[in-house]
């Protein structure tokens, strides 16, 4: 199926807000198995917020588990015919309509419809605000993906990242299509390690505006900062627990970088590894109980786990004198991470750790910072090219891949954030 | 003539209260002190006195001093043979001087930004650990990282990472 290599460049609708930074988004490759979707304008776009029929098809095309086919407009939503999409390919169609409602007020309405029996397969009504109105297409796009194939979308999610200027650097959240670019915060020093909260409001992580790395947590919400590790030395490597309660971070107070576990307030920390080698870049599993990090106690860094209340830590990875930045998928199931190989590539890898079945998800090579999607299907991360970070994104099973670059400046440091209530 | 006179008086008056509003300090009668008279010196104005100027070995371009950065291999944070010079160099002028140090651990980009951060701090304690083997107090140092976030060079090639992969001595104000 890669031989139908799909290449295309989503620009951007240029809207002053993200004139700045505008994402470009490449996609190459496509999924196993293309579902063919109809999608057709929605009634009443052309006045609405935004074209919510090109939004939706553009998410479902980057998700490369979609062949789009080209729908009529839809004039009267009751009176969709599904049916005569069948000969057209298509297994559903998407049929949509914006409504105006009084005062400037939006609302959206869609149906999912099967081809075969002309049937309803789902659809909503929402109302559209005039600041959300990409993230009503979203909601859309999200809905198809998964009642075609059961599994959650994450187009309504949200990413963060660092752009790098010159001596400027900016934390970004965006969404997970690139757009709505919004500085979170921006410094003349350098801002690492950004780290989402698992209800989506907060961004941990370790900015140098102190002349040295201090662990901050960011409301998104409230502009409200908490300085969460600042000791002395180094203090980096924030990564939240499954309930949101605590963090844990990476601390040079003895004088070698160790694990500690902290409450998002800052209070009561502790640590939790005990060696005189390097051990940083902790995560929370997915049940909370276990800590995978990096270690170079066995030489080269390689990734292990160990219990949230210590004890022994077990090595994970084997394959390569030189494994970092471990991730989990949120099933638990997946190990994603960068691993050093043959001819000094640093390229993304996941390990299946039931069947201990290693894959290569990249062909660059000076990968780092991996980050799951809230639905396990792709991970976002930084690499490089023409002498440049960009971002890029690969569907876990190696078949679809993303781009993700700027203008200008390096972009680094993703993190793919959660879903959101 | 009148307008003056007038402002003249005006003057006057104002002085006047403004004298009157401070009460006068009780007067404290002055100590005479007699001291005997110092025996005139002749100046001896064609002598000279040398002076040999402070020159801190520190700031001599070209120095043995002048070189403050200790280099590194590829993800290690072990002190090669040409680091150790500089190590014992700083060591011996700190036995001499009264100052303090920052050794900043520095990497190259390759790799992730919190492995290198810790990567860093393991090479500026190298470097100082080796000073405190000779002899240097640890109240005189502290070791930071900077990680892959501050490279001197700025390249993609194995030129500039060498000169990345660096823990550098930086001397606090005196």
């Amino acid at each position: 199926m890669n031989k139908a290599k799909l290449m295309f460049v989503v620009a951007g609708t240029a809207f002053a807000l993200s004139a700045q930074a505008q994402l470009r988004v490449e996609i190459s490759g496509v999924g196993s198995n293309q579902i063919p979707v109809a999608v057709g304008p929605c009634a009443g776009e052309a006045s609405a917020p935004a074209q919510i029929s090109e939004i939706v098809k553009a998410d479902l095309t980057r998700s490369g588990m979609f062949k789009i086919i080209d729908a009529s407009p839809t004039t009267n939503l009751m009176q969709v015919e599904a049916t005569s999409y069948k000969a057209r390919g298509a297994d559903a169609l998407v049929a949509c309509s914006v409504q105006q409602l009084g005062g400037g007020q939006f609302e959206v309405q869609y149906r999912l419809m099967s081809t075969v029996q002309g049937n309803d397969l789902s659809g909503f009504r929402a109302p559209m605000p005039n600041q959300y109105g990409r993230l009503a297409a979203h909601k859309i796009a999200d809905d198809v993906y998964e009642k075609l194939t059961g599994i959650k979308g994450v187009f309504s999610t949200r990413i963060a990242y660092v752009v790098q200027q010159g001596r400027q650097y900016r934390l970004e959240v965006a969404d997970a299509d690139g757009e709505n670019v919004i500085p979170a915060l921006t410094s003349t020093e350098p801002i690492i390690s950004p780290s989402w909260s698992p209800d989506g409001t907060k961004v941990a992580y370790v900015s140098f505006e102190q002349r040295k790395p201090v662990v901050y947590v960011q409301n998104l919400v409230t502009r409200q900062r908490t300085v969460v590790a600042n000791e002395k030395g180094n203090n980096s490597a924030p990564a939240w627990s499954p309930d949101g309660k605590r963090l844990a971070v990476a601390l040079s107070k003895p004088g070698n970088t160790q694990i500690y576990i902290v409450n998002a307030d800052g209070s009561g920390i502790r640590r939790l590894t005990n060696g005189s080698t390097i051990d940083t870049e902790p995560q929370f599993s997915a049940d909370g109980q276990s800590i995978y990090f990096t270690s170079d106690r066995s030489g080269g860094p390689q990734i292990y786990r160990m219990s949230v209340n210590g004890g022994e830590p077990q090595r994970v990875t084997f394959g390569s004198s030189y494994n970092i930045s471990p991730r989990i998928s949120a099933d638990g199931k997946t190990l994603a991470y960068i691993s050093r190989r043959e001819g000094g590539a640093f390229q993304l890898f996941v390990l299946d750790l039931e069947s201990r079945q290693e894959q290569r998800l990249s062909d660059t090579t000076s990968d780092d910072s991996p980050s799951f999607a809230p639905n396990g299907k792709y991970i976002l991360y930084a690499t490089q090219n023409g002498g440049r970070r960009s971002l890029a994104v690969a569907s876990t099973d190696g078949r679809v891949k993303q781009r993700l670059s700027i203008q200008a400046g390096n972009i680094k440091e993703p993190t793919w954030g959660p879903f959101m209530k | 003539m009148r307008n003056v006179k007038h402002v003249a008086f005006i003057l006057s008056t104002a002085a006047l209260l403004a004298a009157c509003s401070t009460p006068p300090a009780p007067q404290k009668p002055v100590e005479v002190v007699e001291k005997p008279a110092e025996p005139v010196k002749q100046a001896d104005t064609r002598a000279v006195e040398p002076v040999k100027a402070e020159v801190d070995e520190l700031d001599i371009p070209g120095g043995k001093l002048a070189n403050r950065s200790v280099y590194f291999d590829f993800d290690s944070y072990v002190v090669r043979e040409d680091g150790k010079e500089v190590v014992s160099n700083h060591a011996a002028y700190l036995g001499k001087n009264q100052r303090t140090i920052l050794i900043q651990g520095n990497t190259d980009e390759r790799g992730g930004s919190e492995y290198n951060l810790a990567l860093g701090q393991k090479r500026a304690e190298a470097v100082r650990k080796s000073m405190a083997a000779l002899g240097v107090a640890e109240g005189r140092m502290e070791a930071v990282s900077l990680g892959e976030e501050k490279p001197k060079a700025e390249g993609h090639n194995e030129e500039a990472w060498s000169q990345n992969r660096r823990a550098d001595i930086v001397y606090k104000a005196k």
